[in-house]
């Protein structure tokens, strides 16, 4: 994982976000407070703002850098969730290295594990995490079985969009749908869906690549 | 939308830079990162620090002064602030006793409180307010909000932090004054986020939503428009009820404070209504209204509806709701 692909799915990410409002929006006006695309966005538009910033450091620092500056601009839970994934992931790749799949696989999982304590929630409470992670698992799992690039791109989109619809059938935990009880039970979670978007714009620029 | 902005992405610096401007004597602002502070440093106290996303005000910058807060961090509109404005505020603000953060128990207020909590330098600690009775199960769920009460602990700890207590006596106060507090709202109408445009639920013109949170957030069900007095004893006996099964009922002749909040769209007229059955139904129950506060002191933005809270008062609560306070939005006895 160079700078170079982390600035191009940056743009693919707040491309896939804008194209989406009316989408997320409505989800989150009917178990949330209607905020979360505007705070999502709100961090996407920054980083891709910093982009000549980010351009001269190396992928554990931007990485980190990215996550600092999203922490200083959402806001909201948000902010503190993906400020968290992104310092955590820096953190790794520093430690570890980013060079190989199962690498990156480890640094993705470790920013989903910082979401988890960061927001003391799991899978099944109707958040984000029940997209992010099926997807760390599936990606550190075929990454680990050497699955060819495609297969386990695709297996990760797949991994997000299963993940993101079964929110539709949860009541909510934790996150914006807490207090709802069994009122949200089927609608889909904004965040849930918002990540879904997230990965699904970094897996095809994955597999626009040769 | 019709509101009053110029560019959308201007109108929170705006309203700070007024609200400093209009009341400059008492506070100052500081922008990116935004906080709103004491005109007046204090010296020796435990600094009282606040925040949370814009839209309610008063709430919290129009709480800063001599017996509540020193200093606030107003985030986006329903957005809390960040940890790098929490970090500035109590740069600014602390005077050797240490920082109380007051935090509103949502899930983005706790997160950014806490991470700046944990890149603090001096010592801290946190009072989470959470006297919104509407969000049941709450075994289930994150549990309950922080709402209107907030003034009451802002208020309250706020005296006492005068008085130079410690960090610990602040504490304690603000979790006891929590304990003794329970409110709950009903929305007439949605209201409109700026950046979104358009209003955050949709609400008919015979419906009310009971149990709404301060975000326009769902609580805890869709009915039809009754009469004012039907509503209120409803609100008062999900609040009463909550005390019983927190074992914190008020005795017979118990004093309370009764707090009618505005949601911002209720004229005062309307309020007052509320207040009017509301201290009788409490009347009836043998509890004494001894002290009361009516206005728009939590809003949610232009939203019609309101909420009420009751806070059950002992000699050390009502002592320090009593003494001077000299903020913005409130002031007596000095």
């Amino acid at each position: 994982m160079k700078t170079e692909f982390i600035l191009e799915a940056v743009k693919a990410v707040n491309t896939a976000l804008l194209s989406r409002e009316s989408e997320i929006e409505s989800l989150d006006r009917a178990i949330g407070d209607g905020d979360h695309y505007i705070n999502i966005t709100r961090g996407s538009a920054v980083i891709v703002g910093i982009h000549d910033e980010l351009a001269s450091l190396t992928p554990d620092v931007a990485l980190n850098r990215i996550g600092m500056k999203l922490l200083s601009t959402i806001g909201g839970a948000a902010g503190p969730l993906f400020g968290s994934f992104f310092m955590a992931m820096g953190k790794t790749v520093k430690e570890n290295g980013g060079d190989t799949l199962p690498k990156i696989a480890a640094a993705f999982a470790a920013g989903v594990e910082a979401i988890k304590s960061r927001g003391k929630a799991d899978l099944g409470e109707k958040t984000m995490l029940d997209t992010l992670i099926p997807v760390a698992q599936t990606f550190t799992k075929l990454a680990s079985q050497g699955v060819e690039r495609k297969a386990l791109f695709d297996a990760l989109k797949q991994a997000a969009e299963q993940g993101m619809l079964s929110t539709r059938d949860m009541v909510a935990t934790k996150g914006r749908a807490a207090g709802l009880g069994e009122r949200a039970i089927g609608h889909i979670d904004a965040g849930a869906k918002s990540s879904q978007v997230m990965i699904n714009a970094v897996c095809d620029l994955v597999l626009s690549k040769k | 939308m019709k509101k009053f902005i110029n560019n959308v992405d201007n109108l929170l610096a705006e309203s700070l830079s007024g609200f400093a401007a209009a009341h400059h004597d008492l506070v100052s602002l500081h922008l990116d990162p935004n906080y709103v502070y004491r005109a007046q440093k204090s010296k020796n106290k435990v600094a009282l620090i606040s925040g949370g996303g814009s839209g309610h005000e008063p709430l919290h910058a129009g709480y800063i002064g001599y017996g509540m807060l020193d200093a606030a961090c107003p985030g986006h509109v329903f957005t809390s602030p960040t940890p790098d404005q929490m970090l500035a505020a109590a740069e600014e603000v602390h005077s050797g006793k240490g920082i109380l953060f007051i935090v509103k128990n949502y899930a983005g207020d706790v997160m950014n409180f806490e991470m700046a909590a944990e890149m603090l330098q001096f010592g801290h600690a946190t009072v989470m307010t959470s006297d919104d009775v509407a969000v049941e199960n709450s075994t289930y769920t994150t549990g309950r909000r922080g709402v209107a009460g907030t003034v009451i602990v802002e208020k309250v700890v706020g005296s006492l932090a005068e008085t130079g207590a410690d960090l610990a006596a602040c504490q304690a106060l603000g979790d006891k004054v929590n304990t003794h507090t329970a409110s709950m709202g009903v929305a007439l109408t949605s209201c409109t986020v700026p950046a979104a445009g358009r209003p955050t639920f949709d609400i008919g013109d015979n419906e009310l939503e009971m149990g709404v949170g301060i975000h326009g957030e769902p609580g805890r069900r869709r009915e039809a428009m009754r009469p004012a007095d039907e509503i209120v004893t409803d609100l008062v006996a999900a609040i009463l009820e909550d005390f019983k099964a927190r074992a914190v009922r008020p005795d017979k002749g118990g004093e309370v404070l009764l707090l009618i909040n505005g949601f911002g769209g209720t004229p005062l007229m309307e309020l007052y209504l509320l207040y009017n059955t509301a201290a009788r139904l409490l009347e009836r129950q043998g509890i004494t209204v001894s002290r009361s506060l009516v206005g728009n002191y939590t809003t949610s933005l232009e939203m019609a509806g309101a909420s009420i809270t009751v806070c059950l008062l002992d000699d050390e609560i009502r002592k320090h709701w009593d003494s001077p306070v000299h903020t913005p939005a409130l002031r007596w006895g000095k």
